[in-house]
């Protein structure tokens, strides 16, 4: 990989009080790219994901975009440098329709003379740039004008992370994307991410489902304790290799 | 065979699921329509323009004490003050017009005197951290009462211009009240504003996820408070419709309008759970407490049965949501099979 990664970081630290929670955690990711992190429950994953979406902040250590050094001190910073984050709870309006879902907090609206708040918005683009989103992305949904809450899980998911694609210049996060899916709608969100990494973005996702990362991920990272303990290309073959790094026994 | 039946039945009973749905969703204007039907059938008196005025009327201040519930119940709130703001602000405009100030200084007193309880509840329900709206309300509905009733001596206040008398009380052409015209304003106003307007957005999207929303970066607590103030805005309109409609100010109007207020928005289908309801629907079930306390007068019915009657309204009301909610689970279980 001679190609500058998208995001690298290096030598990450972050505490919690006495805990370390990552100690010098190094890694890169590439566009067109699926980066799976793996290890068990406190393995310092989830708090890796927040330092990168902005939640939290490193204590030590640097993030470069693109070969940038940047800082990423809230989720507005992470999302203007073009890092999307889904997290499980998805964070979807079930009121509102796939598109005021996709703009919510950043809705196309004018005229621009006036306060944000006061703008009519304007549903029509809104609208057409959310369906050709869906439509790149294969995502079949029912009706346009549903609700997300009337949709299945998978459908759901499926909808968050198109927003999170179409928002993210550069990364997509997921965590657990496919961790309250069944057999079918797993396939369907595997595939969208398949369909994420075909079109350029690099993608980091939190999986235990190692069938799942098998399928998709270019590489696996396993981190335990807060520490990166290997990286391995996740094959049927790899596996016992991939799960005694996670688990921590001999292999 | 077997395979292409299946894949025939699955479209059609997600159609009628559909149609389901949207009938749900009209509900309430369907209910509206064959209450009228049949109240006309049974008096001669209910289908005259004459009784029509009275009803439109009648219900203008529900219409819009219920136009602002609405909004405060789509952000999974409530708001129990509406009622005393009303007399409040009718004792403000009436020591107002007291004290010889010009008819549009008397209309933005009773206004400003509505908007600033509302400010008052947002603010304190927002930035005092409370648990909910709940609390803060049930105080100022005391409070502004109490202080309705010390401005006032509590007594009735007479007197308003006639510009204001106009806007409460004439009916135009035999049937059709100023007040309405007020209301309609007021109704295509909110309309924009919570179909198309940025605000309107933010405000179902804070009812639909207030966590989500705060992390996607709109402004949860401004409009929050800005649904309050719009509350207690209506009930400034409320005092202006009522002082109008009177003469004067009283300290003991618009005593329990709060509860009418939030019964109307029920039973025109609005969540409690918050981020959904409708405008038109908050109206249709205003105009529904209307036409049930106009047709039972009528017809002779003894008063004492009208709260009986929008009680089991309001139960009905609520059934239809506990059906929705299962029509949607099947839906989304059809989503995730087919």
């Amino acid at each position: 990989m001679t190609a500058t990664p998208v995001i690298a970081v290096t030598d990450a630290v972050k505490r919690f009080g006495g805990v370390v929670a990552l100690d010098h955690v190094s890694l890169a990711v590439h566009a067109g790219e699926v980066l799976a992190l793996l290890g068990d429950n406190g393995a310092g994953k989830s708090t890796l994901i927040k330092c990168l979406a902005g939640v939290h902040r490193l204590d030590a250590g640097t993030i470069e975009l693109d070969g940038v050094s940047v800082r990423i001190d809230s989720p507005a910073t992470a999302q203007a440098l073009g890092i999307e984050t889904v997290y499980q709870d998805l964070a979807l309006f079930d009121n509102l329709d796939p598109a005021a879902n996709f703009y919510a907090g950043r809705e196309i609206a004018g005229p621009a003379w006036l306060p944000r708040w006061l703008r009519l918005l304007r549903p029509g683009e809104m609208r057409t740039a959310t369906n050709a989103v869906l439509d790149d992305l294969r995502v079949s949904l029912p009706s346009a004008g549903v609700t997300v809450g009337l949709m299945s899980g998978g459908q759901r998911q499926a909808v968050a992370v198109a927003r999170a694609a179409a928002f993210a210049s550069r990364i997509v996060i997921l965590d657990e994307p496919t961790a309250a899916l069944g057999a079918r709608e797993s396939r369907s969100v595997l595939d969208l991410i398949v369909r994420l990494r075909d079109q350029g973005k690099a993608v980091i996702v939190i999986s235990h489902a190692l069938d799942h990362v098998i399928e998709v991920a270019n590489r696996a990272v396993v981190m335990r304790r807060g520490r990166v303990v290997g990286e391995e290309v996740p094959t049927r073959e790899n596996q016992p290799r991939i799960v005694s790094l996670i688990v921590g026994g001999e292999a | 065979m077997g395979s292409d039946g299946s894949e025939h039945r699955a479209p059609r009973r997600h159609r009628l699921l559909e149609s389901g749905l949207v009938f749900l969703r009209v509900g309430p204007a369907i209910g509206l329509l064959i209450l009228i039907v049949i109240l006309a059938q049974l008096s001669p008196a209910f289908a005259t323009t004459r009784n029509i005025g009275n009803l439109l009327a009648q219900s203008a201040v529900i219409c819009v004490l219920a136009i602002g519930q609405l909004l405060v119940i789509v952000t999974r709130g409530i708001d129990l003050s509406v009622g005393s703001t009303l007399a409040l602000g009718t004792v403000t405009g009436a020591l107002a017009v007291t004290a010889g100030l010009p008819t549009p200084i008397v209309i933005l007193v009773m206004l400003v005197t509505g908007a600033a309880v509302g400010a008052v509840n947002g603010i304190f329900y927002v930035y005092g951290r409370l648990p909910h709206p709940f609390i803060i309300t049930l105080a100022t509905l005391s409070v502004a009462r109490g202080l309705a009733l010390w401005l006032s001596d509590g007594q009735p206040i007479q007197g308003m211009p006639d510009q204001i008398r106009v806007i409460g009380g004439e009916i135009l052409l035999g049937w059709l009240p100023v007040s309405t015209i007020v209301v309609a304003a007021i109704a295509l106003g909110a309309l924009l504003l919570t179909t198309r307007m940025v605000w309107g957005r933010w405000i179902y999207a804070v009812g639909g996820n207030p966590e989500a929303a705060l992390r996607i970066g709109i402004p949860v607590g401004a409009t929050l408070v800005s649904v309050y103030v719009l509350s207690g805005l209506m009930a400034g309109v409320g005092a202006l419709l009522t002082a109008g409609r009177t003469g004067a100010g009283a300290p003991t109007f618009g005593s329990l309008a709060e509860l009418d207020a939030i019964a109307a928005v029920i039973i025109g289908g609005a969540s409690f759970l918050g981020g959904r309801g409708h405008v038109g629907n908050a109206i249709v079930g205003a105009l529904m407490i209307g036409v049930i306390r106009n047709g039972m007068n009528l017809l002779n019915v003894d008063s004492f049965f009208q709260p009986m009657v929008i009680g089991v309204v309001i139960v009905l009301a609520v059934e239809a949501d506990v059906i929705r909610n299962r029509l949607e689970q099947r839906f989304r279980l059809m989503q995730a099979l087919s």
